[in-house]
């Protein structure tokens, strides 16, 4: 392991993107972030630009609007980048299946490496997910 | 040999690894106060070196839209300029000798290079963000400057001389700066003046993470934006040190007072960090007014006050 994927692990740095969610799952993210939980502990902090994004925390399926900007996010991300899909609505679409406007979940369109399943998942199973992606690395 | 020691100054100590060392330890008590502050445990010591090492094997990306030399090239020479006025302060704090007449005017005028490379940099990057937060940034230096120079002046005028060993010795032979009426003023000024080098939270202006993500920052990825991280952290090391060269005695590295030059470092940090955490964003119009309105006032009144022997 190289010595840039040990400091990775030691502060993954998240970038949230939303794709249409209905907004509660970007809520428990926030939940995540909050001094109850601190993450910081973990090295783990909010960033507002991808260009200094390690993980991008994906809510919500995708609709056709915002398709063209998740494809561009991802290829903007500075690599190593790891990928995670928060929310049913993002491992399968949930309750969005038949939206007219939804074209399939994250995974259709850019590689994704862990879905925290939960509509909305709890802030626990959030960081669960995250520490399970950082432990593959 | 005489080039040799130079380098040697320079590159180890007082200059680059010495001043990214003790900047970055900077940075996590920065960290760990706000944590504290927020009721949280805060990361641990090593936080920022990791955060570094990471940045360092990621990626680098030059946006289509960027020069690419002005892009690159800034962040490098902010690093060189932060690293060498804290090499000329460290010097004279360290051996008075190696004072040289006016170096504190000379440590003024790089102390605002960092700035400078940040809005090239961000101008660079061809990011309206970035673009702007260079605009941004470009006013609060013309903001803060001024009173940050009559305060400087004030210590100046009442040591008589412009080099750093004078300043040292006055405060040696007279009691400290801080222990006269217009000391107080200035170092007041000179902390505000500071939270903004530092482009702290009251004043944060430039990098407003919740609007402009980053302002001049935004564009930087990998290695490049590691050492933007170092810059910032740099500054946070040298701005404090300034200060308690001009106003506080400066640091004495004998004995029982090396205790007390870390206390009165750590103590400055502590201050900025809680005047951070306890302040929100004010905007461009209220900080330019804030400097040029209270802040020029009360560094005049400082002035005033050390010609008529206060
Ligand atoms: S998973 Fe549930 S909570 Fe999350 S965005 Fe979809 S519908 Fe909303």
């Amino acid at each position: 392991m190289s010595l840039g994927l040990k400091a990775l692990k030691k502060s993954p740095w998240v970038f949230h993107v939303n794709t249409g969610a209905c907004n509660n799952c970007d809520i428990e993210i926030l939940d995540a972030l909050t001094p109850r939980f601190d993450v910081e502990r973990f090295g783990i902090v909010l960033v507002g630009s991808i260009r200094h994004a390690d993980v991008l925390l994906i809510s919500g399926p995708v609709t056709r609007n915002v398709l063209p900007r998740l494809k561009r996010l991802y290829e903007q991300a500075p690599k190593p980048i790891k990928v995670i899909v928060i929310g049913a609505c993002g491992c399968n679409c949930g309750i969005f299946r038949d939206g007219y406007n939804i074209i399939g979940p994250v995974d259709k369109h850019i590689p994704v490496d862990a879905y925290v399943p939960g509509c909305p998942p709890k802030p626990e199973t959030i960081i669960a997910g995250v520490v399970k992606v950082l432990n593959t690395l | 040999m005489e080039l040799l020691g130079y380098i040697f100054d320079y590159v180890v100590f007082p200059g680059f690894l010495f001043t990214a060392i003790v900047g970055l330890l900077t940075t996590w008590v920065d960290r760990k106060v706000s944590a504290r502050v927020q009721w949280r445990v805060g990361p641990p010591w090593y936080q920022p070196f990791v955060d570094t090492v990471k940045l360092m094997g990621k990626e680098t990306i030059i946006p289509a839209g960027a020069a690419r030399t002005g892009f690159l090239a800034m962040p490098v020479i902010g690093l060189a300029a932060a690293t060498l006025a804290s090499t000329i302060l460290w010097k004279v704090n360290l051996n008075p000798g190696s004072s040289f007449l006016g170096d504190s005017i000379v440590v003024l005028y790089i102390m605002t290079i960092p700035a400078i490379t940040l809005i090239i940099g961000g101008s660079a990057s061809g990011n309206p963000l970035g673009i702007l937060g260079a605009s941004r940034e470009m006013k609060m230096l013309f903001a803060y400057e001024l009173p940050l120079v009559i305060v400087v002046l004030t210590s100046v005028y009442k040591a008589g001389s412009f080099s750093f060993a004078e300043i040292l010795a006055y405060q040696e032979a007279n009691g400290i700066m801080l222990g006269s009426f217009s000391g107080v003023i200035a170092f007041i000024v000179a902390i505000m003046c500071a939270q903004a080098k530092c482009a702290l939270l009251p004043f944060d202006i430039p990098e407003a993470e919740t609007e402009l993500a980053g302002g001049s920052h935004i564009e930087y990825s990998g290695t490049p934006y590691a050492v933007v991280r170092l810059i910032m952290a740099s500054m946070y090391f040298i701005v404090p040190v300034f200060i308690i060269t001009l106003f506080w005695g400066g640091f004495n590295f004998s004995g029982w007072s090396i205790l007390t030059s870390i206390l009165k470092y750590v103590a400055i940090i502590v201050i900025m960090v809680l005047i951070r955490n306890t302040n929100p964003r004010v905007r461009i119009d209220q900080m330019v007014r804030f400097f040029w309105g209270p802040m020029l006032v009360l560094s005049i009144i400082a002035m005033i006050l050390a010609v008529v022997g206060y």
